[in-house]
């Protein structure tokens, strides 16, 4: 099971959440189990089977590169939980949490 | 009989008569839910005004010539769509008092027919569950017995069919989430092939398995409903270009000759004696009716659940990553630095189990764990479709049990969450393979609660579908149950 | 540079599309618009939305594909990287990871030991984020450029100067500008670049560990960016430390590199297959639409310059380095026969004005037309080339044709042979001295006494009749 925890305390990092103290030794059991009753699918060998990624036969679906009108910024700002009249706003961004 | 029990077919014709005006139908509506939902808790929002303001407009401008057979008919809708002005909290914190500033493809099709949308139906939160127990504001109830779930995750919607709140309502399914619902409350629900109905306006659980599909008290109005949601739509990229026939217009065709698959790994020792017999009773009308059963093989069942859990988490940690306080939904407002606040924001606004699935879905994505997770789940995902490929060549439709279970009490599940998984054993595999299936009441357990039947088509196959369904269900006697509410 | 090691430089560019649309949404690409206006539910992610490809996105794909020689993938795909920012709405960029539209391309730079040809590993497809603004204490979010289109072109690290960089730069917006798939503005962003640098003793085969270096936005600064970051690796190298990897930020202030974000910290962007878009299969169709509509690539266009209109390499180059110019080259010589008397005018007085006011040939304030009315007044003997000289600029500022401008100032010049002899006389009287020496066999002060004339008559007189005149006169 410390493994499973080890991947609780990992994964929670890369999915920017966080399992308190408390909630974590039983979270961490779950995740192992579901962990576990995954792996039947090891009992297959799959090496020459193609992954369906997408289950309908249908490709190249696009549209015309013509405008559509916005929707207005009063309208989805007012959403916001913070904001101006202008734009959307958070703490400061710091440069180590950068990406690009 | 009051009028929220009437069918469709009833409703129509006396709009058609002017006996009845959409008011007095969307009143009694009203009435029905106001007085039942402090039971049931199947509407999270209830839309009085705007109802009753459309209701107005519709008898005002009159009914139409050719009018669709869903206008004037109240319809409640599952939390996770968005029709613009109306909550869509997807039952979670994080989503608490969201209004969707646009309209979805479902309330655009709703409001084209002249359907009046009653409210919202409470729901597990962001569709992960089978109880409707991960809700993070109340839990709704089993209309047969209170003390019971509703199934899940569309189970609001489905205990409002079930109870008369309304005649229709529209619920979405990634595992199972209509039909099993549909099967714990003694209704008719069905899930599309996936591409048949637009997912613009669902807010994702997993995009590649998700679907729109329709409840009702019988087959004909599920047609109906299923008739004006279907179609091809420009804002989906994964939907079918392709016109639907008309679903109502051979429900009484009759079926004889047909082939009805039993896949034999479906009948195992995990199914319950009296859930057992009531599919025995199912298969004998079928072959009163002329039906041939033939015996197919799905060979790879036993796979279906987990490769459904990893895809599905999968594309859930990715679709829940926009829940992050910036622009919309819940956010921590102490939060200094920016990771604070996205850490905060999403650990307070999502609830236990939506938690444990970002976490599965983001580990078998993680690198190093993509090939034996992920991937090898999409190579057995292309194993189960093939298995339905083979199978149809056989069979014409394919009957299984809808749930290896009744109607469960509180509690009983919720800490197990692979016994939970497990009760979406039947229904996954149909959404794995893009699949069309049908979960309809085929009698009672000891403990007089429904059970469900599911029928499994192929591709498109919504008309046969239907058409079988409604067969059986003209034969098959009433649950002789009755409601608690 | 020290001989002993040399740098190894790889080269990412994003390149913005100049489609009309944003790449999943109807909303406008426009530049400039105000803070927050051109959004909709899709790209910002709202609950629930969906994206569509913009056909032209795939397009102009396509399209850059066939300009450097990629292999297109018959089976390309759209993935989600995930990651968390506020300028990215859904908490993950829909690029594309391990089936690109393209890979294996290449183009060639010329250096100055010759021809060199870099290889390009992958071109993808891309949704661009929204931009940040910091402010007090705050920071504030503009979606406006939330999922414009982009190409991510990567280079292999063929690269081994910061000049090679900046020659593979300069060839690769060349072929964007010709393909006119971009407005590749540098200071509108619509073309970015990073650069992975590192270094190696000569001759080795293994690559050093390499940083990436971030925010270059000029292609001066990408030189200047390098040329640090060489010798700051090479000094660490030297002193015997080790490079760590890391990702630098380049400070155009001080013109050095800082350290950003180092390996540690980096992320796991778990990209899979995005469920919402179905695969690009890109046809036989599509490929001959687009060769179709391909322009001609700027190396043929080059060596066609110099073969058609007989002119040297250097010339046709720079009249070939973008193609409004080479356009307005081509527009010129169906008006005037004398190639390189446009070249030489086209890459002196025009482009000085041209640079003078910041603008590109496309909007060049003399038209081709005029500009060949200008040089065949020269090449008829109606004007002298110094006159041209003044008169352009007077048609650059009044739009006025040379025409109209000489007759204005009765700037014709004079070819009568009566009139050049009478000047010819004056000049030849007040330089007995020159007169003498020529006659004694220097033969070189013919050029100073013509000089004298042409100065007396202001420029006026036709140079090959007082050259004609004056020796006829002194023999
Ligand atoms: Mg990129
Ligand atoms: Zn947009």
């Amino acid at each position: 099971m410390s493994d499973s925890k080890q991947i609780v305390n990992h994964v929670e990092k890369l999915a920017l959440l966080e399992i308190s103290p408390e909630e974590k030794d039983r979270f961490s059991e779950q995740i192992g189990k579901i962990l576990k009753f995954v792996e039947k699918l090891n009992e297959l060998d799959t090496t020459k089977i193609k992954p369906t990624s997408h289950i309908l036969p249908v490709q190249n679906v696009t549209r015309r590169d013509s405008p559509v009108p916005s929707i207005s910024r009063e309208n989805v700002i007012k959403l916001a939980p913070e904001a101006n009249n202008e734009f959307y706003i958070v703490p400061p961004v710091i440069q180590e949490f950068q990406e690009a | 009989m009051s009028l929220t029990s009437k069918t469709i077919q009833e409703l129509h014709s006396l709009y058609r008569s002017k006996k009845t005006s959409v008011q007095d139908v969307v009143e009694a509506s009203l009435k029905r839910i106001e007085e039942t939902n402090y039971h049931l808790n199947s509407f999270s929002h209830i839309c009085r005004e705007s109802a009753l303001a459309e209701a107005k407009k519709l008898d005002a401008a009159g009914m139409p010539e050719n009018a669709s057979m869903m206008w004037g008919i109240p319809v409640g809708v599952k939390d996770n769509m968005c029709i613009k002005g109306l909550p869509a909290t997807c039952g979670s914190k994080i989503l608490k008092n969201y209004i969707s500033p646009y309209d979805g493809a479902m309330g655009v099709c709703l409001k084209k027919a002249g359907s009046v949308v009653m409210g919202s139906c409470h729901m597990d939160e962001f569709a992960m569950g089978s109880s409707c127990e991960n809700n993070a504001f109340v839990k709704v109830k089993n209309p047969y017995d209170l003390e019971r779930v509703p199934g899940g995750s569309s189970g609001g919607s489905a205990a409002a069919v079930a109870s008369s709140q309304v005649i229709v309502s529209l619920g979405s399914d990634t595992g199972g989430s209509i039909r099993q619902p549909a099967s714990f409350c003694g209704v008719v629900g069905l899930k599309p092939t996936y591409g048949l109905v637009s997912r613009f306006g669902l807010v994702a659980f997993a995009s590649s398995l998700d679907q729109i599909g329709p409840f009702a008290r019988c087959v004909e109005d599920a047609a109906f409903l299923l008739q004006s949601i279907a179609g091809h739509d420009k804002k989906d990229s994964t939907s079918y270009d392709y016109t639907p026939p008309d679903y109502s217009k051979d429900l009484k065709n009759d079926i004889k000759g047909i082939k009805i698959g039993l896949p034999k790994e479906y009948f195992t020792d995990g199914i319950p004696a009296d859930i057992l017999t009531c599919i025995d009773k199912a298969k004998k009308v079928f072959c009163d009716l002329g039906a041939e059963l033939v015996e197919i093989s799905l060979p790879h069942t036993q796979y279906a659940i987990a490769t459904y859990y990893i895809l599905a988490t999968a594309e859930a940690s990715a679709n829940l990553a926009r829940f992050d306080g910036v622009r919309y939904g819940y956010r921590n407002k102490e939060a200094a630095t920016l990771k604070e606040l996205y850490i905060r924001s999403r650990s307070e606004g999502f609830g236990p189990e939506v938690k444990r699935r970002i976490i599965t879905g983001t580990f078998v994505l993680s690198s190093g764990y993509y090939d034996a997770y992920y991937l090898k789940g999409q190579k057995v995902r292309t194993l189960v479709k093939q298995d339905f490929d083979q199978a149809f060549r056989k069979a014409d439709v394919i009957l299984t049990p809808t749930s290896p279970c009744t109607a469960f009490q509180f509690g009983e599940k919720i800490d197990d969450p692979i016994s939970m998984y497990l009760s979406d054993i039947f229904t996954v595999s149909v959404n794995l393979a893009g699949l069309p299936g049908i979960s309809l009441p085929c009698g009672t357990d000891d403990k007089k609660l429904p059970v469900g039947l599911q029928l499994i088509g192929p591709s498109l196959g919504e008309a046969r579908l239907l058409n079988a369904a409604y067969q059986f269900e003209k034969v098959c006697p009433p649950l002789g149950i009755e409601l608690k509410v | 540079m020290n001989t002993d090691f040399e740098p190894v430089i790889g080269l990412e560019v994003h390149v913005q599309l100049n489609t009309k649309t944003k790449i999943f949404c109807g909303c406008s690409t426009k530049f400039g618009l105000l803070p927050n206006t051109s959004i909709c539910p899709v790209c910002l992610g709202y609950p629930g939305v969906l994206p569509v490809m913009n056909e032209e996105v795939v397009r102009s794909a396509v399209k850059v594909c066939l300009m450097m020689d990629f292999m297109i993938n018959t089976y390309s795909r759209m993935d989600r990287k995930n990651y968390f920012y506020p300028d990215l709405p859904k908490g993950y960029q829909i690029s594309q990871f391990d089936n690109p539209i393209g890979v294996k391309g290449k183009l060639s730079i010329d250096t100055d030991e010759g021809k060199k040809e870099i290889g390009i590993t992958r071109i993808h497809i891309e949704e661009d984020a929204g931009k940040l603004i910091h402010g007090d204490g705050v920071s504030y979010v503009d979606f406006n450029r939330t999922g414009v289109p982009l190409l991510e072109i990567v280079s292999e690290p063929d690269i081994r100067s910061s000049k090679e960089a900046y020659l593979y730069l300069k060839k690769l917006k060349q072929i964007l500008e010709y393909t006119k798939i971009s407005d590749c503005n540098m200071e509108e962003g619509s073309l970015r670049c990073d650069a992975n640098v590192s270094i190696r003793p000569k001759g080795q085969a293994q690559f050093g560990t390499k940083t990436e270096i971030k925010n270059l936005n000029s292609f001066k600064f990408v030189q200047k960016a390098l040329d640090y970051e060489i010798e700051r690796q090479m000094n660490v190298l030297k002193e015997g430390g080790t490079i760590s990897q890391e990702t630098r930020l380049f400070d155009s202030g001080t013109g050095k590199t800082k350290t950003m974000r180092s390996k540690e910290e980096a992320h796991d962007y778990h990209y899979f297959p995005e469920p919402d878009l179905l695969p690009i299969m890109v046809s036989e169709g599509m490929i001959k639409e687009a060769t179709f509509s391909l322009p001609e690539k700027p190396d043929d266009k080059c060596a066609r310059f110099e073969k058609q209109y007989g002119l040297p390499a250097y010339d046709a180059s720079v009249l070939t380095a973008d193609p409004s110019t080479a356009d307005y080259y081509e527009e010129c010589a169906k008006f005037c026969s004398n190639y390189k008397m446009i070249s030489n005018w086209m890459m002196g007085e025009w482009l000085r004005e041209l640079n003078e006011r910041s603008v590109s040939a496309v909007d060049s304030p003399v038209l081709a037309k005029d500009l060949a009315g200008l040089l065949n007044m020269i090449e008829n003997g109606k004007i002298s080339g110094k006159i041209a000289k003044e008169i352009f600029p007077e048609m650059v500022k009044t739009g006025k044709t040379a025409e109209q401008i000489v007759q204005e100032k009765g700037l014709t010049v004079i070819s009568d042979t009566g009139a050049i002899e009478t000047m010819i006389k004056e000049v030849l009287g007040k330089n007995e001295k020159s007169v003498q020496d020529y006659k004694n066999g220097k033969k070189g002060v013919l050029g100073f006494l013509i000089g004298q004339v042409m100065k007396a008559s202001k420029g006026k007189a036709d140079p090959k009749k007082v050259n004609e005149l004056m020796e006829k006169i002194l023999s």
